[in-house]
């Protein structure tokens, strides 16, 4: 945007276009207040919690027993869906960009957007009616035959509210949106690249590995980094499907599973007075800081790949 | 087909001196035998009936019936492509299996969870459902009215404040930012994006605390965490329909003398409206559903509640959650309304993604307007 106006004559200062630039200043350093003000309105709200006593961190003795089990909690569910979600979605992805007819993929990226549009309360009843009770024959499958490997060791609640359980409904919300930056990535494959490599002889799939993947390499990261985020910080749905408590252990199907930090919140808050809100804004701000540092990562990766990317 | 494809078919032919035969042998050699076009169907299909009687025969259900029909699929396009093919062509055709299947395995949420919502959900609808309140209702009848309303005005409130404050970011962004400070807005939006959206109700509560005293809640507390969620949504929707407007069209207007600020208010604005309209529209749809903020900070309450200034205001998806996990003694009602308010709240969700599509395709340039 070249300034409007030029040498020959003196800019003349507008009223108008002063308001109005302030304005749209003023609306961009308001974003940059309300993020610091989210962590300085935690941290003014959240300090007496750090410090307090067991009456209000029930059922841990102080507060780093009680965050604890819940960021292992957070960080264990997140991690897993992660791991189901990636994989499929970077199938996904390629068989929207790359297998689907031309003219279907448009449509078919819709629907899996689509996805992502589901509140993430009716998540929570779909997981706890409709999948729970059907993953449960696989748990006691596992129960019973790799019992003794520490992850399945159960024993397996006939709800099917478990942290596997979590992982699956988790995975299928933070689909869609590693689902769609994939996309994207491979769409923005040269098709000098790709044409190069099917003129060598390449199948379609030494293409890809050849030509999109290394291109999209660090867009995929990022993606699943941004899906981390999401899984982090979701609650409404851990909420619903898990029979939580505090505590840690990697027993995936087991009927003790640990909460995770946005989970408890929810569930304690609306009856928590005095200095359990404190704690429970504390574990708030802690969660903050840990999606702030892995939304903070994926970002600077993406923007480094834009402008790496915006000079082809 | 064409001239062309003819004569290069016919050349081999009329190469007289060279001879046609040997150059043949050379063709075969250089290419390897192919799969008939039907191979992998007709192997999918030969993989279900087996998968069909081998599950008939053991008894398993229709999941482990597709699951193994799948695997079989696989293992045998693999190893026909190997012994017919060659090694390459076979991984290819094998990834092709496992690629359509992931995008099929995707399908399975979507198709399921509709058909949940909907069957659980259309018994409750009723004309009570949608005009009566909570109060007072104890086992079965009540509705949803008071969590409509309560929906409407916090959506609505959040929309209000989002809406400008977004829209003018974008503007700073596109039209004035240059230097660090844009650059560190447009990062810090990104980041914003993934707030998880508990921290944003919580992040209402410590700030209304501090003025109002502690228990607070509040309809626009609910508002203003809803805000922060859809803030960076607009600014980024509206960033992007700003940038498509051409340059030509400023200058033009600069040319007829036209102050800077009118310029943007007059031509980029009304450009980009319908990218605008249906950014926002998205926005509304995606914090319409959010649950866990209003769940801190607007609370529940049974009656219906027009002041968003002054205490609880239940909402749709607040009212899902409590009627689901505190259903009361006669559960059933109480779960078969939580069904009827996913059902709605899915519906309207849709509705306003359906009307966002409408909007960017009725005005999108593609279709010459």
């Amino acid at each position: 945007m070249a300034d409007s106006s030029n040498e020959l004559t003196r800019p003349v200062k507008r009223l108008g276009d002063r308001i109005f630039s302030g304005t749209a200043l003023g609306a961009g350093v308001l974003i940059l207040v309300t993020l610091a003000g989210v962590g300085l309105f935690l941290t003014i709200e959240g300090l007496p919690g750090f410090t307090a006593d067991s009456s209000a961190t029930q059922p841990a003795d102080n507060f780093v027993g009680l965050a604890g089990p819940l960021v292992f909690g957070t960080v264990l569910s997140a991690t897993l869906a992660l791991m189901l979600a990636v994989p499929l979605a970077v199938g996904v992805a390629l068989f929207i960009s790359h297998y689907a007819p031309r003219r279907l993929s448009q449509g078919l990226g819709y629907l899996v957007d689509l996805l992502a549009a589901v509140p993430s309360v009716v998540y929570g009843l779909w997981g706890i009616i409709f999948l729970a009770p059907k993953l449960v024959p696989i748990y006691r499958w596992l129960e019973n035959n790799v019992g003794w490997i520490p992850f399945f060791s159960g024993p397996t609640l006939a709800s099917g509210r478990n942290m596997a359980t979590v992982a699956v409904v988790l995975a299928v919300m933070i689909l869609p949106i590693i689902t769609a930056i994939c996309r994207e990535i491979f769409l923005q494959t040269p098709t000098l690249h790709e044409e190069a490599a099917l003129a060598l002889g390449a199948t379609r799939w030494e293409m890809i590995r050849m030509a999109v993947f290394p291109y999209g390499r660090s867009g995929i990261v990022s993606a699943a980094m941004l899906g981390l985020g999401r899984a982090l910080g979701e609650t409404l749905a851990v909420t619903l499907v898990l029979s939580p408590a505090i505590l840690y252990s990697f027993n995936f199907i087991g009927a003790q599973n640990p909460s995770t930090i946005a989970s408890n919140i929810a569930l304690q808050f609306p009856e928590a007075s005095g200095l359990e809100v404190s704690v429970l804004i504390a574990t708030g701000l802690v969660l903050f800081l840990i999606t702030f540092v892995v939304n903070f990562a994926a970002r600077a990766v993406v923007n480094r790949r834009s402008e790496f990317s915006g000079a082809n | 087909m064409t001239p062309p494809t003819q004569t290069l078919e016919q050349r081999p032919g009329a190469d007289g001196p060279r001879g046609s035969g040997p150059l043949n042998t050379q063709d075969q050699a250089l290419h390897t035998r192919t799969l008939p076009r039907f191979a992998p169907l007709g192997l999918l299909a030969v993989a279900t009936a087996v998968s069909v009687g081998i599950s008939l025969a053991l008894g398993w259900n229709r999941a482990a019936m597709v699951v193994v029909a799948a695997i079989l699929y696989l293992v045998a396009i693999n190893l026909v492509s190997r012994s017919v093919e060659n090694g390459r062509r076979a991984t290819d055709r094998t990834v092709t299996g496992l690629v359509t299947i992931a995008f099929l395995i995707a399908l399975l949420p979507l198709t399921t969870l509709l058909y949940t919502v909907l069957s659980n959900g259309l018994g409750a609808l009723s004309g009570e459902f949608f005009s009566a309140s909570m109060r007072n209702i104890i086992g079965e009848g009540g509705g949803i009215y008071h969590a409509i309303w309560g929906t409407l005005i916090v959506t609505g409130l959040a929309t209000l404040m989002s809406v400008p404050i977004g829209v003018f970011s974008a503007i700073y962004l596109v039209e004035y930012g240059k230097g660090a400070l844009a650059r560190w807005i447009t990062f810090l939006v990104d980041v914003m994006t993934g707030i998880p959206s508990i921290v944003a109700g919580l992040f209402a509560y410590a700030l209304f605390v501090l003025f109002l005293g502690p228990g607070v809640r509040s309809g626009f507390g609910g508002a203003v965490a809803l805000s922060v969620l859809m803030v960076p949504v607009v600014v980024r929707a509206t960033e992007e329909m700003l940038k498509l407007v051409p340059n030509e069209l400023r200058e033009a207007s600069y040319a007829l003398g036209v102050p800077r600020w009118r310029t943007i208010v007059k031509v980029v604005l009304r450009t980009a409206s319908a990218g605008i309209a249906t950014g926002v529209t998205l926005a509304v749809a995606r914090v319409i559903g959010e649950t866990a903020p209003l769940l801190v900070i607007a609370g529940s309450t049974d009656s219906v509640n027009f002041n968003p200034f002054d205490g609880r205001m239940a909402t749709l998806p607040v009212f899902t959650f409590y009627a689901y996990s505190e259903p009361g003694v006669p559960a059933e009602f109480s779960v078969e309304r939580a069904w009827g308010a996913a059902l709605v709240l899915i519906l309207i969700v849709l509705v306003l993604n359906l009307i966002a599509r409408l909007i960017s395709r009725a005005y999108s340039p593609k279709t010459g307007r």
